[in-house]
Parts: C-alpha cells; structure tokens; sequence
C-alpha cells in the first residue's frame, strides 16, 4: 500500500464518523432550529470534508461538499431556516457523500458516482429563498484550527484481538511463575514475581476496557432509521435516550446493532400510531420512542418502549389461527401475556399490510434469534392502548464471565453465575428427609417450592456413586435455564472465578452440555456447562422440534411470567391436573400393604397419626367414590401427597406425578366443578388446578385418642 | 531420483505410524488431558495449547489396537486442520523418513476394521512397515451425544 492509499483510506474512515456526527448534529437541529453550536458543527463537518477532497483531489466529492456548504452558509446567516424540505435536502447530501466515499473505499477512486440530483437539490433549496445581504463572505470563525482536540486514537481491531491473546496467555505464564517462585526461598525473585503478578492484572484490565464500548455507538444510527421511517409512515416520533455510555464488549455491539435498528423500525411502524389516531385517543400527536440502556448485575438490559397503541392480541391470535400454529381452542386459553409472546414465533406478522420497512419475512423471531446468539434474552410487555415495551437482556462481554467452579468425580466444571440461584448444603442427617423421591425422580423441597434434582455425575455418564462430602453431605447448587429452576447435586462446589471462554473444537462442540472451556491458574483445562442445554438433556426443558406444541416452545417459556409452582398429576379419566405446590406438605410413597381400611375409609399410620386417604376421583363431585379405587402402579407403592390444614393432615392418592412446573395462573378459566380452581393449558394440555383446600374439606379426619398407642409407621416415602 | 516425501514417525502400540510431515505442527508432552465426558471415544480430552484449547484424538482407539498401558503418558503430535489444531496421541514419535513414492504398496486387503480405512498406504522400509494415515480420515468422525 502506498503512502497515498493509506492516507485516503484514514480519509475514508475519518469522513465516515464525520458524517455519523453530521447526521445527528441534522437530527438534533430540527427539533432545536435556533442552536448555533449545532449548525456550527455540522459546518465544520462539510467544511472539513471539502476541504480535504480538495486536497485529495476528489472533484466530485468537493463539488457535493460545496453545495452543501452553501446551504449550510444561508441557514447560519439567518438566510434559510431549517425545515423538512432542507434537512431532507441535507441528509441527502449526507447519504450521497457516503456513497461517494463507499466508491473510493473500494476502488481508490470517485469513479462515476453521479450526485448532480443531489447538487441540484441544494441549489433549489437556495433559491427558494431570499439570500440574505451578508451571505456572501461570511463564514464560521470557527471553522479554522479548531478541531476538537483528540482524546483517541484509532487501532485495528485484528490488533487488539491478538494483545487480548497476547494477555490471556501472559497471564498464564505468570501463574506458571508465581507458582514456581513461591517455592524458591529467593526474596527477589520473590519479589519481582509479585510486581510481575500486579502489572500484568492491571494490563489485563486494561486491555479488556479497550474492548468496551459505549452502546452510544450503536445508539447514534437511530436518530436517522426513526426520522426516515416517521417521515416514511407519517408519524411524529419523539426519539430519547437514556444511559447512553452504557459500556459493552465490541463484539455484542455488533451483534445488536440490526435487531436494534428492527425493533425501532417496528415500534414506529406497528407500535406508534398515526398524529390524527393518537390525538383521537387523547394522546399527544408525537409519539415517544424510549431507548433506555443500564448495567444489571453483570448484564446490560436494552430496553425499547414506545407509548403507542399496544400490541394488539386478538389480532395476533387471530393470525396465529390463519397461519395454523394454534386452534381457536388453545387462543381462548391462554393468557394475554402468552399471546403477545406470540410476536417471537417464526411466520407471524402482525403488520395488517406490508411495508417496505417492515413485513419483509424479518420478524420478531429474527430479534429473538439474534440476541439468544450472544446469550441474551428478549421479553416483551404490552399493554392496550398505552404502549409496549421491549427488552433485551445480554451479556456484558462474550468473552469473559463470572463463573462457579464445581466438581465432579476428579473433573473440575465451571457454570455461568447467571444460572446460579443460590447454593445449598444438606447436612447428611438431613439428606433423607429434605431430598424426596418420586418414583426415580429426586426433588428438594426448597421454602415451600419443590426442585427436581439432578445429578452432575450421572448427567456426565460418570459411573459409580456420587461421591458424598466427607461428612456425607450433599451439595445442591440451585440453577436457572429459561425460567426452569431446578438443582444440581454436585460432589464439591470451590470458589466463584472470572473465567475467559474459549471455544471447543469440531469433535466436540456439538455435546448440548458443554457451552465451552476454560484454562485455570494452574494451567488445566475445564469445561463449562451449558445449563439450557443440562435442562433440556434431563428433558427439565422441553426439546421444541421434539413436542411441537407451540404452548411448549422454548422460545415462549422464556418470556412466560413466573407463576405459580405446581405439580402436575394424572388425574380421573386421563385428565391432566396440577396442584399448587404450596398446598403439599410432603410427598410420600407408602407400601400397599400399609394401607388399612377403618370405618369405610382408607387410612394409613403416618408418624403416630391415622391420615386418612382419598383419591382425587373420590373428592370430587363427578365421581360417586368408589369403594376401592385400584391407585398407583404396579410397584407396590402408592403415591400420596400430604395436604396439612389446620394442624390436621390429610393424604390424596394420585396415579402418577407427571412433572412440577411453574406457571402463570392469570389466564386461569374459570371451574367448571367445585373443587377446581378453574384450567389452564400447561404443557399443552388443558390441566384443571385442584384445590387441596376446598376437596380436603371433608376428609378431616378427628384427632385419634388412640393416636399414642400406635406404633411409629414405617416409612417407604424415604427409599431410594 | 524419484519423487518422495516425508513422514514424521509414530509408534502406536506395535505399529509404526507415518504422518505427512507438513501436516504436523509440532510435538509436545506432559500436557494435561481433560476428560471430555460424553464424547466419542476417540476423544482423549482437552489441552491447553500456549492458551488455546486443543481436541486430543487418540490414534490407539482410532486404529482399534487396544488401550494404552496405565502410566504411560501419550505424546502429543499436533496436527494443522481447518479448525485450528488438532492433537493426536501416540505413543511415541520417532525420526522424520524420507520414502520414495515408488515403494508404497496398498495397505493389506486382509487387514480388518477402522485401520483399514484409515491407512492409506503401506512403504517397506529396512525390516519394518511404515504405515501410511490418512490424517483428514482420522479427524473426520463426527461429535458425540447430539441431545
């Protein structure tokens, strides 16, 4: 490369941010037509681009400047006062200088780029008004010698990439040398290691800042897409911003950049309506678009909000109907919540016409798509008639994350902190009584909320018994995937750590549960679970393809409000039914042989007490009660579930426990027999909400005076 | 004289083993291995590569010639892929051989199994049989558990 090609090409790229600056310096002066400081920038900025195609000898380039300028010299002068028709006129000029300096970027050269349309344009806008006596002559002061002074400089990217290599294994080899020094009885080695130690942390902090940038830089395209696709729908847009130094790693700033600019697209053009519909609805005739940006316990949440119309869910249940993804059945169950979260699956446009800014096959499932990529989340919230908000959770940096390191057998394992709840130590004495077991499944009651567990060693495929603590503890880390809750028992939780990923090779990057590696002070390689992944292995999250049910679909659980947690039983007559957790005090599992038959009902001796028995078919009015109800399955066993009211407990066989989730019960329906809540759709299949309370009324079996005769009752609940 | 090439010579098990010698990038021991639970079986594990993490093949399973005896710590031979690097376990890695094209012969039809379809050729060398791998065959299997 030349000297001369690398100075146009530092040109290129100057001009370029210059013209970024233009656009939102032309954005910002329509809405203030009176700042000086405003126009005076934007002269410098078509000052300085003329100035130095002239120097670069780009003709074209200097002639679009030039007009540019001229216009620019009326509205200072007072000559001109800004208005649509020139600040259109203006961007114009903008776009057509870039396109200008696209050409020379690729070819080296103005080529035959042809902007005489838009040199004519400006003269126009000239001549539609009176110059001003002092046109001519007069020109910003400010234009020479005071560029603002430089606080930066620019570097490759590819560089910093490499230093960021460059300091991650810095860091090892100072672990390595830490390490061996403190074994070395040699104060200044000693020493020199420790000063060693402290700088290269320093330059690794460093180093990683330079990644950060702030989402500013993203956030100053908007100004143009909201103006454009106002002007484009015939809305008024107010466009503001909050938190916009909100510091990302690069490479997120990328990737958020096109969905960003969809969902401001959309807003305007779905969400905000039309100046006449808003003053019709007793809203001001300028919409409002909030782009609001916060860190968030190591994350930074985007947040996009209009103040429009809402997103119109019958319209949406409607489409879901047309395009086949639902029965007009499961629309008129699920909750408004569920309906908006519609707008995240593939093939649903809510717009009533295709424009050519949205509708174009890119959806909501796209945004979705692209932000689950880089880790994050997307939520929507929308309320009739006063607006919908959109919001983005991801990651600070893919690079790096914080990360608790556990074991398992000899392996250390490392799981994202963002998955992390809390962490728990059942006691060995404890383990039995606090860890229960519905047939093969084992869950953990954690206040009230009832936990499928699952075990890491067994997950991994690692033969042999988890190994317990040395005291026989056992370790429960409580874990979040996609609104899924569950715990995970591991052999030793170590210590939380700022882990750097690195990506796993070809042979074994396709295993679901591992999202990547890591290298540890010490120089080992550990790998770091993946816990959507663990959670859809342990079938804790369903699999979408595997289902197929869109009530099922990942992408929605993700983005359904946490409800309420319940058990899920098989009910009378194959009946899906769900229990609130809060209403079981215990889960037991009694040998058929324990069941005794008093007075005409079954009873079982549970712990110096009679709990009286009764199927869930017997409590209900539908059902006469049979007097012998064949319950559970052929193991022997018979599954009980303990309801306590009052001091008094009772016991209602089920079948079968299918599964616990959580789940929203706002879009309760209502009962349509006494004893029911009322059904919901969970899991696809409308599933009645019983409630213990009410069924159980009658069941209340009086307190046995003959309750200290009897012997303590032997208890199979507790079997592994 | 006629065309040759080069081999970088490996022992796995009883087998002398000839890796193209562009193909390899360099060679190293005592590098720690983590296990990859779930993974195919001809995954060794994981190292630490000067801060890249490296998939370790093991060519004893490749080639089905039994496990390596316990204590025995593999070398590392690093191999260049379309996907950053590669190591291969083997035993032991020999002298670079320089063998004339004209003195390879197809492998044995009688030879049985995986090796057969990962040796491309066998050359006669003084007393011994330098076994030929086709190295894109050797990393050409595919992940593990899909789930």
């Amino acid at each position: 490369m030349t000297e001369m090609d690398e100075i146009l090409k530092e040109f290129v790229v100057e001009s370029r941010e210059n013209l970024d600056q233009l656009e939102r310096d032309l954005i910002a002066l329509e809405s203030t037509p009176s700042s000086t400081d405003t126009l005076g920038s934007i002269f410098r900025t078509v000052h300085s681009i003329k100035g130095a195609a002239g120097l670069m000898q780009l003709p074209k380039l200097e002639a679009l400047a030039h007009s540019g300028e001229s216009v620019l010299s009326q509205l200072r002068d007072g000559a001109l006062v800004i208005n649509p028709a020139i600040a259109g006129g203006l961007l114009a000029l903008a776009d057509g200088m870039r396109q200008m300096l696209l050409h020379i970027d690729r070819s080296g050269g103005e080529g035959d780029v042809d902007c005489t349309a838009i040199v004519e344009r400006l003269a126009r806008l000239q001549q539609s008004s009176v110059p001003g006596p002092a046109a001519a002559g007069t020109r910003p002061d400010t234009v020479d010698g005071t560029r603002p002074v430089q606080s930066g400089i620019r570097v490759n990217v590819d560089l910093l990439d490499k230093l960021m290599n460059l300091v991650g294994e810095l860091v090892l080899s100072r672990n390595e040398i830490v390490q061996f020094s403190s074994l070395q009885e040699h104060s200044v080695l000693l020493g020199t290691s420790q000063r060693l130690s402290a700088i290269t942390t320093q330059l690794q902090e460093g180093i990683m800042k330079t990644r950060m940038q702030p989402i500013d830089t993203v956030w100053n395209k908007l100004p143009r897409v909201v103006r454009d696709s106002a002007e484009f729908c015939g809305k008024r847009v107010r466009l503001e911003m909050e938190g916009r130094d909100t510091e990302l790693d690069r490479t997120l700033i990328e990737a958020i950049q096109d969905p960003l600019t969809h969902v401001v697209r959309n807003c305007i053009d779905h969400g905000l309506e039309t100046p006449e519909q808003r003053l019709a609805a007793g809203k001001p005739a300028e919409g409002r678009l909030l782009l609001r940006a916060f860190h968030d316990g190591g994350q930074v949440t985007i947040e996009v909000s209009d103040d429009g119309a809402g997103i119109d869910v019958a319209a949406i249940a409607r489409k879901a109907i047309e395009g086949g993804l639902l029965t007009p059945e499961q629309t008129r169950l699920m909750s408004e919540q569920d309906l908006v979260n519609l707008i995240f699956l593939p093939g649903l446009s809510t717009a009533s016409k295709v424009t050519s800014m949205s509708g174009r096959g890119v959806g909501m499932d796209v945004v979705k798509t692209n932000i689950e990529q880089i880790g994050g989340r997307v939520t929507v919230h929308s309320q009739a008639g006063a607006g919908t908000t959109l919001r983005m959770r991801i990651p600070l940096t893919l690079a790096i994350m914080t990360a608790l390191v556990v074991t398992s057998g000899d392996e250390c394992y490392a799981i994202p902190q963002v998955n992390v709840l809390e962490l728990v130590r059942v006691d060995a004495g404890e383990a039995t009584q606090r860890i229960e077991r519905i047939r093969d499944v084992a869950v953990y009651r954690l206040r009230g909320e009832l936990l499928p567990l699952v075990w890491l060693h067994t997950e991994l495929g690692q033969n042999g018994f988890q190994r317990l603590a040395a005291d026989g503890a056992a370790n429960i880390v409580i874990l979040e995937a996609d609104g899924v809750k569950f715990g995970l028992v591991v052999d030793e939780v170590r210590d939380t750590q700022e882990i750097v990923i690195k990506p796993l090779g070809r042979h074994v990057r396709a295993i679901a549960m591992f999202a990547g590696a890591t290298i540890m002070g010490d120089g080992r390689v550990v790998l770091i679970l993946d816990i959507s992944g663990l959670a859809v292995k342990t079938h804790l999250l369903s699999n979408v393809r595997e289902r197929g049910s869109v009530r099922h679909d990942a992408a929605l659980e993700d983005t359904i409000a946490r409800g309420e947690a319940l058990l899920l039983v098989a009910g009378p007559d194959e009946g899906q039914m769900a229990i609130p957790l809060s209403q079981i005090t215990r889960l037991e599992a009694f040998d058929r042989s324990a069941l005794e038959r008093v007075g005409g009902r079954e009873v079982v001796q549970y712990f110096g007490d009679i709990l009286p028995l009764a199927t869930i078919a017997s409590l209900l009015p539908e059902h006469a009660p049979r007097s012998r109800t064949p319950h559970g399955e052929h193991d022997g066993a018979v599954h009980v579930l303990v309801h306590t009211r009052d001091d008094r407990r009772v016991g209602v066989i089920v079948d079968r426990i299918l599964d616990t989730v959580e789940h929203g019960l706002e879009d309760l329906r209502p009962a349509t027999r006494s004893g029911v809540r009322g059904s919901v759709v969970i899991q696809g299949r409308v599933t009645e909400i019983l409630d213990l309370d009410l069924i159980c009324g009658g069941l209340d079996a009086p307190r046995p005076v003959w309750g200290q005769a009897v012997a303590p009752p032997e208890l199979v609940g507790a079997e592994a | 004289m006629a065309d040759s090439r080069e081999y970088t010579s490996c022992l796995v098990d009883d087998l002398l083993v000839g890796i193209p010698v562009e193909a390899v990038r360099e060679v190293t021991t005592g590098a720690e291995l983590t296990p990859v639970p779930l993974a195919s079986p001809l995954v060794g594990g994981l190292l630490n590569l000067r801060g890249e993490i490296v998939t370790a093949i093991d060519l004893r399973r490749c080639l089905q010639v039994g496990e390596r005896p316990a204590g025995q710590r593999p070398v590392h031979l690093i191999l260049r892929s379309d996907d950053g690097c590669v190591s291969l376990l083997v035993d032991e890695v020999g002298d670079v051989l320089d063998v004339a094209d004209e003195d390879i012969e197809p492998a044995p039809r009688t030879l049985r199994g995986r090796i057969r379809e990962l040796i491309t050729g066998v050359h006669k060398l003084d007393g011994r049989l330098l076994l030929v791998l086709d190295t894109d065959g050797v990393l050409s299997f595919s992940s593990g558990e899909l789930i």
